[in-house]
């Protein structure tokens, strides 16, 4: 039997597919990572980078990690870019932890606070599993780790919330 | 329950989302990426996928029809581009101009047409179809006739027949020689509606 040849151009479903299937979870991801206030930026940022680049994808097997590795990368620039950001001068005074979660906070919000306290990888790695419910192979796919490396950083997440928590 | 599992089952009940997702549509428009926009809408004549393109309406397909919104998509994905989203407000105009249609206040459909999606003999019949004014009718022949080659109207119904822009392009109009109704993709009782709308009178009854 001949050896199949694998098509150049890869058939990709139509985007609004991929909003459909994954975007709940992404932005369940983004407020986990970045915050409820910056969230729906991000979730917008996300999307429209994801579909700019869409036409060009050369492999459209693992869209979902796909997605979650263009969500990571929006996530970790704006965190980035908040901590750079000058505080603004008069703005909430005294509670800069409020300014960032936004809304009034509810007993889980120490736990998410927390969570965004966590290195990035560290973060990343526990939001995809268990906000958006990624196995290791996803989460080590779409952070471009070892399944190995994936498991061990949200291990360490856990670990640092255990000690964290409710103190 | 130890302090571990109460992190983990904390952390699985998620940070509460937001009951409606952020409009990525609306952005993506804005940064020209957004290739297909569709909407469904209701019509008299059942519920209808409608798709645009920057250039204009590109799609019109009956969901009842044998076709399913995702085949539809599908081949828009395939053959226009994979960045197709829904975006009911980028739909606007034709929804306006095919209600009106349907209420009679509408003669004439002033929507662009994107015709990328037919080509050669194909597309010289149903431009030609497009030129039958409302309320008129023409046989196969002549649209054939029209097109280039009066002999050729079998591949004039095909060409009809996969029309990617029904009701606008209006191949209802077409009938045979003998003023039968023909055929219709959507189904003869569409193509009933659809003349009678136009008060087109001239059908012989089955």
């Amino acid at each position: 039997m001949p050896h199949r040849r694998v098509s150049s151009v890869v058939n990709l479903p139509p985007f609004q597919q991929l909003l459909d299937l994954h975007g709940r979870d992404v932005h369940r991801f983004l407020v986990a990572t970045v915050g409820r206030v910056d969230a729906d930026d991000c979730y917008q940022e996300t999307w429209v980078a994801a579909l700019r680049a869409y036409p060009k994808l050369r492999d459209g097997s693992n869209l979902r990690s796909w997605i979650f590795t263009v969500a990571y990368r929006k996530a970790i620039d704006h965190i980035r870019a908040r901590r750079r950001a000058p505080v603004a001068v008069g703005a909430v005074a005294d509670t800069p932890s409020a300014a960032a979660t936004g809304p009034p906070t509810t007993p889980d919000e120490d736990l998410w606070a927390q969570v965004r306290g966590l290195p990035d990888k560290q973060r990343t790695a526990l939001a995809m599993r268990y906000v958006a419910d990624a196995g290791y192979d996803e989460i080590s796919a779409a952070m471009g780790t070892s399944e190995d490396a994936a498991r061990r950083n949200v291990h360490e997440a856990l670990k640092r919330l255990r000690t964290e928590y409710k103190r | 329950m130890t302090i571990s599992d109460q992190i983990e089952q904390e952390l699985r009940s998620g940070a509460p989302a937001p009951g409606e997702l952020p409009d990525v549509s609306e952005a993506a428009a804005a940064a020209g990426l957004l290739d297909v926009a569709y909407a469904t809408l209701d019509s008299p004549v059942g519920t209808l996928l409608v798709a645009v393109t920057p250039r204009g309406l590109v799609r019109l397909a009956y969901l009842d029809a044998g076709e399913e919104e995702a085949s539809v998509l599908e081949q828009l994905a395939a053959t226009v581009s994979p960045r197709v989203l829904a975006a009911p407000r980028k739909l606007d105009e034709p929804r306006r101009e095919l209600d009106q249609y349907f209420a009679g206040r509408r003669r004439q459909f002033e929507l662009p047409l994107d015709w990328r999606l037919t080509r050669g003999f194909a597309r010289r019949v149903l431009e030609a179809t497009a030129r039958i004014p409302y309320g008129g009718t023409a046989t196969y022949k002549q649209v054939a006739g029209e097109a280039g080659n009066a002999r050729a109207y079998r591949a004039a119904g095909n060409a009809l027949g996969s029309n990617p822009i029904p009701i606008v392009v209006p191949c209802h109009r077409i009938l045979h020689s003998g003023g039968g109704l023909g055929g219709y993709t959507g189904g003869l009782e569409r193509k009933r509606v659809l003349l009678g709308v136009e008060g087109y009178s001239g059908l012989k009854q089955p």
